[in-house]
């Protein structure tokens, strides 16, 4: 084997995924199978109780499936994967592998409308209580970390408010407090920012958006750097005996992968939600392609930007890659190849202009995703973050005339041409209502 | 020499047939068990405890020291060492005299002088590893586990 090490593009086409060893097949093979036949009862027992490799059932893995999850950890510089049927499943299982009832959580209070939900409500149902502090201000996490805190949880893009997070001041924070700096890397792809570079310990992804690509299926995952000390005392779910596993000490049996080794082996288990290789398959497909993909999402981005902020109709866009944009320092630093192709401005005319604008468009999809190879536009406060409270709108930062994109790879011109026709029908809103 | 790189370590495992296991324990729960059970059952190596306190795991039988282990079965081609750093030096002066080819030392099982003794001995010396992950990683059953391997290759693996 070489000693060279490879390129982002051919490891995004070749990690993970050599000849099939027993076919010789060039494409990954796609294994639709629930189970695997053992070889004896002793290989069976060892399979069972983790001493060897090897596949026992599709919930704990699959050979379709470890390819994508190879793949994925290669791309994001990581130890490992955990692929799940989706990014909040992989969120949940993150969670899981770090804290129980009782612990505690920091998190980003620019986070997306559904992990605002899943860590407030159903984790907060769990036991699990989270502290949301302004994305921007690393002190603010800081005074909330207390002595049961777990994780600290940022989105590297805030969705939908478009902020960077400070990843190298967030993850010495953590680390201080010796707890893992987690990172949704969703919406910055590891094309785009790879945070274990930057300190973070644990990476999620909705694999659903610009891993994938297309809007065809759901996926998620988790990415671990194995470089967090998970020996040091306050993770006693992998540094004590699980009675999961007949007593096992994951971090003394597994070392540097007993983080890995314990989100799939007990928690993916248990949570039961598996990714179908399906849809593993085809995550495959979407990573081959991203480094090509995201530069045109990107340059498309730029210049949907650069035309809205040119319109009298926009009050104001939020896009981290503008030369003025708040974000610009940290985008510089996070993001330098840009700052992906979803981010959010405002029609002058509030919520009568935001309808008027998406009833008009013709090319844009009006639908509650992002990240797929077409252009998605959406009203959050109408949709995706209408479950939350008006304080929790505010501290997300969605006004009523915030409009969120998803620029897609369309020919940019065509993009232009149908936006033009959406503020023209805001304008006309907003003049009725003056 | 210090074996740093991974297709060093593949080659050190290509090339090996025997392994010495000082501090294999029959413990089920130990690591060392984990590694011990992985090598016999995977069949690839032939793998024996050397722990005084022990007659045989799983059937195979124990050796107290490395001296007596040579004597009988000639020198090993990789000792594998599951002890306290401290104890490492020791060990490494045993496997010397025992003419092993490579010494393996462990996750955390890290000793300057232990290191530096084996590899101006002339034995290949590796480090901080584990030789179940390192075996895995080469034939397949890393990649099985989702983990990143750094294998990158379009030729068809041979077993």
């Amino acid at each position: 084997m070489s000693e060279k090490a490879f390129g982002f593009r051919t490891r995004a086409l070749h990690a993970g995924t050599p000849p099939d060893e027993s076919t010789g097949a060039r494409a990954l093979p796609l294994h639709l199978t629930t189970s695997f036949v053992f070889d004896s009862t002793e290989h069976a027992a060892e399979l069972f109780a983790l001493r060897t490799y090897g596949n026992i059932y599709t919930r704990i893995g699959n050979p379709t499936v470890a390819a994508f999850e190879e793949k994925l950890a290669s791309l994001e510089g990581g130890l490992g994967a955990v692929a799940t049927a989706s990014g909040l499943a992989a969120q949940l299982v993150a969670v899981l592998s770090l804290a129980q009832a009782g612990d505690h959580l920091v998190a980003s209070a620019n986070l997306y409308g559904g992990t605002v939900t899943q860590f407030s409500v159903t984790l907060k149902r769990m036991g699990i209580e989270t502290t949301f502090v302004p994305a921007g201000d690393p002190e603010g996490v800081r005074g909330a970390l207390r002595e049961n805190t777990r994780a600290v949880f940022v989105e590297t893009i805030g969705n939908p408010s478009g902020n960077v997070a400070d990843l190298e001041a967030l993850a010495a924070i953590a680390h201080g407090a010796g707890v893992p700096l987690v990172v949704d890397n969703t919406f910055a792809t590891p094309f785009l920012c790879r945070p274990i570079e930057f300190g973070a310990d644990v990476v999620v992804h909705s694999a659903t958006k610009f891993i994938g690509g297309h809007g065809t299926v759901l996926g998620g995952a988790l990415v671990e750097s194995g470089r967090f000390p998970w020996s040091a005392g306050k993770h006693v779910l992998l540094s004590t005996p699980s009675p999961g596993y007949h007593g096992l000490n994951f971090v003394e049996t597994f070392g540097e992968y007993a983080f890995l080794t314990r989100a799939r082996a007990e928690v993916l288990r248990d949570v039961g939600a598996a990714i179908s290789p399906m849809n593993a398959w085809l995550m495959v497909q979407g990573l081959e392609t991203l480094a090509l993909r995201m530069p045109q999402h990107v340059a498309n981005a730029r210049a949907v930007a650069a035309f809205l902020r040119g319109r009298e109709e926009v009050a104001w866009v939020a896009y981290a890659d503008l030369p003025d944009s708040p974000e610009r320092e940290r985008a510089a630093k996070y993001l330098p190849l840009g700052a992906g192709s979803v981010f959010t401005f405002g029609l002058r005319g509030g919520r009568e202009a935001g309808r008027a604008f998406i009833e008009a468009l013709e090319l844009w999809s009006h639908l509650a995703n992002v990240g797929d190879a077409k252009s998605l536009v959406i009203h959050p406060a109408s949709t995706t973050h209408q479950q939350l409270s008006d304080e929790q709108l505010v501290a997300a930062g969605v006004g009523p005339e915030m409009v969120r994109l998803s620029v897609g790879l369309e020919d940019v011109d065509d993009l232009l041409w149908d936006l033009e026709r959406g503020l023209a029908a805001a304008a006309r809103a907003a003049e009725v209502r003056a | 020499m210090i074996l740093e790189t991974a297709a060093e370590r593949r080659a050190l495992l290509d090339r090996s047939r025997t392994v010495a296991m000082v501090g294999a324990s029959a413990n089920p729960t130990r690591p060392s068990y984990f590694v011990f059970s992985f090598l016999r059952t995977r069949g690839k190596l032939d793998v024996t405890p050397i722990n005084p306190a022990i007659a045989a795991i799983d059937g195979v039988r124990a050796y107290p020291s490395l001296a007596a282990y040579a004597a009988e079965r000639g020198a090993p081609d990789i000792v594998d060492v599951f002890r306290r750093p401290d104890d490492a030096p020791q060990v490494a002066r045993e496997a010397i005299a025992a003419g092993a080819k490579a010494i393996w030392f462990q996750y955390g099982v890290i000793n300057d002088e232990a290191i530096r003794l084996a590899d101006e001995a002339g034995l290949d010396v590796v480090v901080d590893r584990c030789l179940k992950v390192e075996s895995a990683r080469f034939d397949g059953g890393l990649a099985l586990g989702g983990l990143n391997t750094g294998v990158v290759t379009a030729r068809r693996r041979v077993r």
